[in-house]
């Protein structure tokens, strides 16, 4: 840390008040970069970083009882649960058309959280207390959750536009699975592509935000980039489980037990 | 094909919507044997009566039976490739016409797919085309013989030649017709009074929901009833 940033700086990474009101000039450059090109998105920026600001001191000043190492790991299981809840209903919201969207959503990241966390803690990769359990927890369900969404409504817009094709394959004496086989396919294709695509580029076109806020925080840049390459297969690890268990519980309510693509309650037909 | 192995329509009601069936307490035998034509109006059911014959829809009241079983005994998988089906626009799945095949048979090799090709009229070279580049004629032609490979009793085609033009549709239809000859029956949905008259064997005229009347042709064009006559082009 130069001699010029330290004013704003001390040890471990704080940075302070001052520090934080002073990283706030460049929400003004951003309102000032709006007002010069009349972008009209002054509000839009000043209230999404305020927002920003008062979530996260909201978080941070819970996540201190959470994560104090006395005590028990109930809360930060809680925790976990309603991290799991608030994520089952933004995905329900954002993709209500989908049949019995929020107990599959709320299944998926549950099993996500399941596994993911289970391979972590158990194989020792880290501690199993509050201070680590609760953000593992939120990078495995908040990156799940705009893959999950997506997925749910491409294999809702399969059954849809497609429908004509998978009747096809049901036609010909193929049961739903192996009907709606090729279309589970694509979904989870674009689903999980751009996730590999970002994870390639780690590192050369940018430098993850974990990875960033540890070295700010003082830590040892190897130790930070081990910590972030487990944090990025983590992402991998539960973005593929979580998309992998919804679209497979969504599949089977798109379908009859004897093989019929349901349709939406209003349809024309001779 | 004897007659028992004709559809049985008991007390069917059948629709998308719950509460609005489009057809109301329908009892009916659906003739197995030769070409068995459903004609009538714009919205008169036929579609959703032929999509009950190999369950693609269940009906919402009623009992649909087959060779003496009612269909829900029936595994769908099974009934499905001997009541095969083909639609009005043909679904094409990806790939070749080959791999398209293979989607009713995955072990099928090159001489069966060749063969199986002829039978419906179409040149055994066309195994190599991409699928979606074929006409509509010969597209339809495809799904027929796609349908075939499962060794149907009954082929179902719900209005096979309405997005064709008229020599496509004129080599649709022969293709219909030998396929009755050869002893595969065949239900066939159309709007088109001339086609009825050139392919059908039975005929079955629905209207508003309800059956109107079932018949041969001749029984049928001397029908007093209005939406009869039109519906099967009497003279």
């Amino acid at each position: 840390m130069t001699t010029s940033t330290a004013m704003f700086a001390v040890e471990q990474g704080d940075i302070g008040v001052v520090g934080l009101a002073a990283s706030g000039i460049l929400v003004a450059v951003a309102v000032a970069i709006s007002l010069w090109r009349q972008l009209g998105l002054e509000r839009s920026l000043l209230w999404a970083s305020l927002r920003a600001l008062v979530q996260l001191l909201a978080v941070g000043w819970v996540l201190q009882f959470v994560v104090d190492p006395d005590d028990p790991l109930i809360f930060s299981m809680l925790w976990i649960v309603a991290m799991v809840s608030f994520a089952a209903h933004t995905t329900a919201r954002r993709a209500a058309d989908v049949p019995r969207v929020l107990p599959l959503s709320l299944i998926a990241y549950t099993a996500s959280a399941i596994v993911v966390l289970g391979v972590l803690f158990g194989f020792g990769i880290y501690d199993l207390e509050g201070r680590t359990l609760v953000p593992l927890a939120g990078m495995v369900i908040g990156n799940s959750l705009a893959a999950t969404v997506l997925v749910s409504r491409q294999l809702l817009i399969a059954a849809t536009e497609q429908r004509e094709v998978i009747e096809g394959r049901l036609a010909l004496g193929l049961s739903a699975t192996e009907a709606f086989r090729p279309h589970l396919r694509q979904a989870l294709r674009t689903a999980l592509v751009p996730q590999i695509e970002s994870t390639k580029a780690v590192g050369i076109v940018f430098l993850p935000g974990a990875m960033v806020g540890l070295i700010l925080a003082g830590v040892d840049p190897a130790d930070a980039v081990r910590v972030q390459v487990s944090v990025m297969y983590l992402v991998l690890g539960s973005v593929a489980t979580t998309t992998a268990v919804m679209s497979l519980g969504i599949s089977r309510e798109l379908f009859t037990p004897a093989q019929q693509l349901r349709r939406p309650a209003r349809r024309s037909n001779d | 094909m004897s007659s028992a192995d004709a559809f049985e329509l008991i007390g069917v009601d059948a629709g998308p919507v719950a509460g609005d069936p489009i057809l109301r307490s329908i009892d009916l035998v659906v003739p197995a044997n030769g070409v068995t034509v459903l004609a009538g109006p714009s919205g008169a059911g036929k579609s959703t009566l032929l999509r009950l014959l190999n369950r693609l829809d269940d009906p919402v009241a009623g009992e649909v039976r087959w060779r003496g079983r009612a269909l829900t005994d029936w595994a769908p998988t099974e009934l499905r490739r001997q009541v095969a089906m083909v639609f009005q626009r043909a679904p094409l799945f990806p790939g070749t016409v080959f791999d398209n095949l293979r989607v009713a048979v995955a072990d099928i090799d090159d001489s069966q797919a060749g063969h199986v090709l002829e039978h419906v009229g179409l040149n055994a070279d066309l195994l190599d085309r991409e699928a979606t580049t074929l006409s509509g004629g010969e597209a339809q032609r495809m799904c027929v013989a796609r349908a075939l490979l499962t060794d149907p009793a009954v082929l179902l085609a719900d209005e096979p030649t309405a997005a064709l033009d008229g020599s496509a549709r004129t080599t649709v239809e022969d293709l219909g017709r030998m396929l009755a000859d050869s002893g595969v029956a065949v239900i066939w949905v159309s709007h088109d009074t001339d086609q009825l008259r050139r392919l059908a064997d039975h005929v079955i005229v629905l209207a508003d929901g309800a059956v109107r009347a079932v018949g041969h042709l001749d029984d049928l064009d001397a029908s007093n009833d209005r939406i009869v006559r039109q519906s099967v082009g009497a003279p």
